[in-house]
């Protein structure tokens, strides 16, 4: 059963993330972000780390879609007039670029073997209650007790900068 | 069986397509959005590789990163809608005020 979990999610998530750079109305590219963020908290779960899909789905799929959204109705898309995409040999050399960064990681992922078998067993014996929240609040709260109170400066400095960027010009 | 090489293979296709999203397009909000798609690739990544060890720590730094994304989309949706109020379109191509 779980390959197929992983193959569909991973599917949906590739296709919608393919569909969110090629749609010319910003909405629907919102929309496929949802779809795609939706994924990848199927994926998180999958993965053993349910408080981080748990937030995921909270603070992306929550709170910064409804940020885009409200962008885009008070900017009415951009007004994007045709055409949607930059020109076109600089959009050739930008996506053989692209493609040679994924060539290199297959390469990788391919080539090395060293880790290979003990990486395996590692990943496959990880206990089921890895990510659940008590376990990460345990180490949020001793280990990483000066990151989380930074963070809430950080969040408390973007809030504040915020409102003075949209309040507009200070005649 | 899936491995870790399915998840990190998953997370390098979908950088990829994020760094392609920020390359081709011209709307500004599209380029925002694409910074989130490889954002969350590396979010997989942190998380796969804490699985592999059994050590909470990427999970911590990917809540992190969610943290500082969150506070960044603010701040950069603030600037948004100011370059808006200026020009009246999210044009990138028309931001080269600094070109020389």
């Amino acid at each position: 059963m779980e390959p197929l979990f992983f193959y569909i999610l991973a599917v949906v998530t590739i296709v919608s993330a393919l569909f969110v750079i090629t749609r010319k109305n910003p909405v629907i590219s919102i929309i496929f972000l949802l779809v795609m963020l939706a994924g990848m908290a199927g994926l998180f779960v999958m993965l053993h780390a349910h408080f981080i899909a748990a937030i995921q789905v909270l603070v992306y799929a929550g709170a910064i879609i409804v940020l885009f959204l409200f962008v885009v109705m008070l900017l009415s898309g951009g007004d994007a007039k045709p055409p949607f995409f930059i020109r076109s040999p600089i959009r050739a050399i930008a996506v053989l670029l692209a493609l040679i960064v994924l060539l290199e990681a297959f390469i990788i992922m391919s080539s090395g073997s060293d880790t290979g078998i003990s990486a395996t067993q590692a990943f496959n014996s990880s206990p089921r209650n890895l990510g659940n929240t008590e376990n990460v609040a345990a180490s949020l709260f001793t280990t990483y007790l000066l990151p989380f109170e930074i963070a809430s400066l950080v969040l408390l400095v973007a809030m504040i900068g915020a409102i003075i960027l949209s309040k507009g010009f200070i005649k | 069986m899936i491995t870790l090489t399915h998840y990190i293979l998953l997370s390098v296709i979908l950088f990829s397509i994020g760094l392609i999203g920020l390359m081709i397009r011209k709307n500004l909000l599209i380029i925002l959005m694409s910074l989130e798609i490889m954002l969350n690739a590396v979010n997989l990544s942190f998380v796969t590789f804490s699985r592999m060890h059994a050590n909470l720590t990427g999970q911590v730094y990917s809540f992190f990163i969610i943290t500082v994304a969150a506070a960044e989309v603010a701040v950069a949706l603030a600037i948004i809608i100011n370059v808006f109020r200026m020009r009246q379109n999210l044009n990138v191509d028309e931001l080269s005020l600094m070109k020389w």
